[in-house]
């Protein structure tokens, strides 16, 4: 199977060739077959791939594979080659990617029926997969980035898929620009590590760092810059503001590309190259502290929308911010576990909330759903199931991989720990909000949406039961010690994070500590969830209208903040300005101005020429090319 | 069948047929052939050619005697890629003619010209590659006085004389160089010789970098370049951004820097910052214009300055990415201006403010068009990419700081093309755009060509890259710029 690593990547794209080329030809359940099909070929291939990586750990190998397919790009002493490289970390990442992919794959069957860019969609779902594999597999920084810019761009597409609406393709332009700007950073990064290291593979940049000394100044430049490239892709301050506006596109992209995948790249490339950031704990702060920040900003927003994609668009963030307050503190198992239940959870939560916007006729307003358990109750008890996982009530998956973060948190900085947990508090309680929203109390539609309410069908309903039992299960992946388990996760991934761990020795935590932090993060959640449940559940409370006065927390946090308007304030409109003053007065009235005075003094002086345009022009042309024959041909005949 | 003479003798013997056809039909078939003729003639070179860092091809023979000129030219791996992507691109840009009821005559000018731009790119005396320099902008000159927009005499003159002044100086520094040759001669080698005191190579650098500057252009000898690329035909257009323009980066590599290093070193720090500056300028500027070829003359100024700051960075990987980045950006640049053509066609306005929404209605369009924008922004596997990705390598090693400024490109370039793309192709259809036509004929030819060049360089851009790998490496060995 290791052998055919190579096929794993190259299956989606022949789907999206074959899907992007026959899309007026094929009929919509061959497109559908064939591009769900070829992400189920990648995942059996995966899982594969997976069996005998996991073998080799049991073996008590590092179990690292790398292929090599060509030579990419080379000048001088930079050679990059397009190779791959699967290891525990991107064993799991394989599965992850291929695995859920198929599931919304199937899932935008159903969903995108009606659709008339039916083919379209599964061909850009199909080239997101495969960026979102080169990503994963890259054994070196710039197959990574082919990958890390390959999935901007299928999210750039797939935003702005209904792009007849001029704000949904505005949302796609505006990820696509916030992206770059990371990537740029990523750009200068790379560069930094091969002039640093002499290469751009990871096999030969990580054994020589982790040979350098702690806090070394080309260490922290290198890391700075890769997490702010992080904070573009994986939507951290400052540069979040794109994922909201991405909710623009089909709701199975929400799940898979602006949830489940791609915006975890950044963690899973500081993850990887986490010897780096080991040994940089300036950057580690930093990533700890943007990370909390953004928690702790998203959740505060969530709690007050009323869109429920928007609602876990902030939850995104927000969780995502929590993955990267684990980087920070050194909590790399914790924070992929987070990124694997996470995966699982957030994935069933948008794919649920696309199963009520279907059912809805394409609303997305809470405001008009309520009592919805009784027509969706799939739909119903899968969004339970996830939403307890998110909020942190055990035994559910999320509670483990956060419990593990906050563990983490409370020993390196017990500030950390509590900010983390009041963000735990709004987690549960803007869920059990959007849960007791949408599913519970009085329907507020129209009546022709209530005529129209209906379970979705089987292509759509299979997926999220699948993801349900994960999201419910998926903790048992890393029991930590305190409750008995194995930490099978963490013993997995160990050769991963040898050299931090080597660095920041084992991490070590009183059992009776964990206990009581664990008991009072359970209890923070469902306290909030009950409080959530009476207000929006029981007592029926519905959120204001738009207008409505609020006060000045609930008015800040309904407009996020005002941080878009901040950022077209301070950036966007001065570039524009800027952009005219260039042209206008700079350009025209200053160079050019200058240029004219000069031509025209020349032009006085020089009348007779214009004689030149008054003749006939064909005769000059020939004469032109006579004479430069001539010229040749004197050559010739004196050579 | 790998003779240079003949290979330029081509498309002069090909023009002077043209010039004499009338009939619109029969010119377009005639400068077809001609043009694949002269491709056809070129794969001898491409098989035959040997990867190291000699010279190749050579042909010499004594032109004017008396004043020791010499017909001499020959081919190496810093030539090779421009004579192909010179005769490779010729073709379509006569194809995108075809939508034109155009005389002989711009077909003849056109092949001219290509003539001229050949005997630039393989030149090995002083003068033959002064006579290429200005048989290559006469041509250029005519096609848009005659078949220009509105503004075209007030432009054009402008132009001409800008171009002109700029040989001018190049013509006395030749001069100047000649002399001091002590066997009288004007060819390359002898240049490369000439031991010249600091002072003298100063000017002559001033002398060449103006030159070049003009042609590419660099900030801020640029401003006839948007008025000349708005209102010329596209066909010149094409020729003026898609070719001509890597007359003045060929000169820096091929001229400039290896006969006055140690003017490079006094002033090649302060020629970087004019390209660093025209990155960021030209870039910013883009964002707000509304005429689709205007746009693309701003960000083609922005993006050459890229390439002529990874040149004065004078390390093997921004030369390597500068060679590579005038293979691509003529590429798409030749793409872009197309598809603007096709639009303004179409539509009979440049104004972006009335397009939008043609997506819905022209799909193939709008795919390879997006395809030409990422390959245009360096998106990884476009060929755009690996360009960007060596010169910004070479720059850094130069400095990080130019690297960070003229990084910016990645994040700006998107900004302006993904706008235009936007107000183009996204959205509603207004009343104009909504029957709008896909793209057909020669159309699909063309944008096809340029979508497969675009992505085949972007994956595997190893043989193009290893024609110039050997004498890149040793023109960089054998000219070190003091710092």
């Amino acid at each position: 199977m290791i052998d055919l690593i190579w096929l794993i990547p190259l299956l989606p794209l022949v789907g999206f060739l074959l899907n992007g080329l026959g899309r007026n030809v094929l009929s919509k359940p061959l497109v559908g077959l064939l591009g769900s099909g070829v992400v189920l070929a990648s995942f059996l291939l995966s899982c594969g791939v997976f069996a005998e990586v996991y073998t080799a750990r049991q073996a008590g190998e590092p179990a690292v594979f790398i292929q090599s397919v060509f030579e990419w790009i080379a000048a001088g002493s930079l050679e990059v080659s397009l190779s791959f490289l699967v290891d525990p970390l991107s064993a799991i990442m394989l599965l992850i990617v291929t695995g859920i992919g198929f599931l919304i794959h199937v899932y935008s069957i159903g969903y995108m029926k009606h659709d008339a860019g039916f083919a379209k969609f599964f061909a850009f779902l199909n080239l997101f997969v495969f960026f979102m594999l080169v990503l994963v597999l890259g054994s070196n920084y710039a197959v990574m980035f082919i990958g890390w810019e390959g999935v901007g761009l299928c999210s750039y597409l797939l935003i702005g898929f209904w792009f007849k609406n001029k704000e949904f393709a505005s949302a796609g332009k505006k990820a696509f620009v916030m992206n770059r700007i990371g990537d740029l950073s990523f750009l200068i990064a790379v560069f930094l590590i091969f002039n640093t290291f002499g290469t751009l593979e990871f096999t030969g940049v990580f054994p020589q760092a982790a040979g350098m000394a702690m806090g070394d100044t080309t260490l922290l430049l290198v890391t700075l810059l890769l997490f702010v490239a992080a904070t573009g892709k994986s939507a951290q301050i400052p540069l979040f503001t794109w994922l909201p506006d991405a909710m623009a596109g089909p709701t199975p992209v929400s799940a898979l590309i602006h949830a489940a995948t791609m915006v975890t790249a950044g963690i899973y490339m500081i993850a990887r190259s986490n010897i780096l950031f080991t040994l940089s704990p300036v950057t580690l702060q930093i990533v700890a502290a943007i990370g909390i920040c953004t928690a702790l900003l998203a959740a505060a927003i969530a709690i007050t929308q009323n869109d429920i994609k928007k609602v876990l668009a902030y939850s995104t963030v927000s969780q995502l911010g929590y993955m990267f307050l684990g980087l920070g503190v050194g909590a790399f198992t914790g924070a992929f576990f987070h990124v694997i239940t996470h995966a699982f959870f957030k994935a069933l939560l948008f794919l649920g909330a696309g199963s009520v916007i279907h059912a809805m006729g394409d609303e997305q307003d809470m405001r008009h759903m309520g009592g919805l358990k009784k027509h969706l109750p799939i739909t119903y008890v899968t969004m339970l199931v996830a939403t307890i996982a998110i909020a942190g009530i055990p035994p559910l998956s999320g509670f483990f991989s956060k419990d593990e973060i906050l563990a983490h948190a409370f020993s390196a900085n017990k500030l950390l720990w509590v900010l983390g947990f009041v963000g735990a508090l709004f987690t549960a309680f803007y869920m059990f909000r959007l849960l007791s929203l949408t599913f519970f109390g009085k329907f507020r539609g129209t009546t022709e949406q209530a005529d129209h309410l209906h379970e979705s069908p089987a292509s759509m309903t299979v997926p999220l039961i699948i993801l349900a039992v994960l999201s419910a299960v998926g903790g048992l992946l890393n029991v930590p010690s305190a409750l008995g388990g194995g930490q099978a996760l963490a013993n997995f991934l160990s050769p991963v994070f040898a050299d931090s761990a080597a660095v920041t020795g084992p991490f070590h935590l009183d059992h009776s500590t964990e206990y009581v932090l664990m008991a009072v993060s359970a209890v923070g959640a469902i306290v909030m969830a009950v409080v959530a449940y009476r207000q929006y559940a029981v007592k029926g409370t519905v959120p204001k209208a738009d207008d409505a006065p609020r006060g000045v927390l609930a008015k800040l946090s309904y407009h996020k903040f005002y941080v878009d308007e901040l950022y077209d304030t301070l950036v966007v409109r001065p570039l524009n300005a800027l952009s005219v003053f260039f042209y206008r007065i700079v350009d025209r009235a200053g160079i050019d101005g200058l240029v004219n005075g000069l031509g025209k003094r020349v032009g006085e002086s020089a009348q007779g020429i214009r004689l030149l345009q008054n003749g006939n022009v064909g005769s000059y042309i020939f004469m032109m090319v006579i004479a430069a024959v001539l010229i040749l041909a004197f050559g010739v005949f004196n050579g | 069948m790998d003779n240079l003479f003949i290979l330029l003798l081509i498309p002069v013997l090909g023009a002077i047929a043209l010039a004499f056809v009338r009939q619109p039909r029969a010119a377009k078939q005639l400068a077809l052939l001609v043009s694949l003729i002269s491709v056809a003639a070129t794969i001898p070179f491409l098989v035959n050619f040997v990867p190291d860092a000699s010279m190749q091809f050579e042909q010499r023979f004594a032109w004017i005697p008396a004043l020791g000129i010499n017909f001499h030219i020959g081919i190496d791996g810093i030539s090779l890629p421009l004579v192909l992507l010179t005769n490779g691109l010729i073709p379509l840009i006569i194809l995108s003619a075809f939508s034109y009821e155009y005389k002989g005559g711009l077909y003849a000018l056109v092949l001219f010209m290509q003539a001229g731009l050949l005997l630039v790119f393989t030149a090995l005396d002083a003068f033959a590659f002064y006579v290429g320099w200005e048989v290559a902008l006469i041509p250029i000159y005519f096609i848009c006085a005659l078949w220009g927009g509105e503004n075209r005499i007030r432009v054009n003159i402008k132009f001409f004389i800008y171009t002109f002044f700029g040989s001018l100086l190049m013509l006395v520094a030749i001069i100047y160089l000649h002399v001091q040759v002590p066997s009288g001669d004007y060819e390359l080698s002898s240049f490369y010789q000439l031991a010249l005191d600091a002072s003298t190579q100063r000017w002559i650098f001033w002398a060449f970098f103006i030159a070049f500057a003009i042609k590419m252009p660099i900030f801020p000898f640029h401003t006839w370049q948007p008025d000349t690329y708005t209102e010329a035909p596209t066909a010149g257009t094409m020729l003026l951004a898609a070719i001509m323009l890597k007359m003045g980066v060929y000169g820096l590599i091929r001229w400039l820097i290896p006969i006055a290093p140690l003017g490079v070193a006094a002033y090649g720090q302060l020629a970087l910052v004019l390209c660093i500056i025209g990155v960021v300028y030209a870039s910013i500027i883009a964002f707000k214009q509304n005429d689709a070829k205007r746009l693309i003359a701003y960000s083609s100024i922005g993006h050459v300055g890229l390439i002529g700051a990874g040149v004065f960075a004078w390390n093997v990987q921004g030369l390597q990415g500068a060679i590579i980045q005038m293979v691509n950006h003529g590429i798409s640049v030749l793409g872009l201006f197309f598809v603007a053509d096709i639009l303004i066609r179409r539509l009979g306005t440049r104004d972006l403010a009335a397009m939008g929404g043609i997506a819905k209605s022209a799909p193939a369009l709008a795919i390879m068009f997006l395809t030409i924008v990422m390959g245009a922004i360096g998106l990884p596997v476009t060929n755009g990419f690996v360009g960007e990705f060596l010169l910004l390598i070479g720059i850094y090693q130069y400095g990080i700081w130019y690297a960070v400024f003229g990084g910016l490109t990645i994040i700006l370039a998107a900004v302006y093309l993904l706008r235009m793309y936007q107000k183009v192709m996204l959205g509603e259809p207004n009343a104009q755009t909504s029957g709008f036509a896909d793209v057909s004929g020669t159309e699909w030819i063309v944008l096809a060509v340029v979508v497969v060049l675009v992505i085949g360089i972007g994956v595997y851009p190893k043989p193009l890259l290893g024609i110039s790998e050997a004498a890149v490496t040793e023109l960089i060995n054998k000219v070190s710029l003091v710092k």
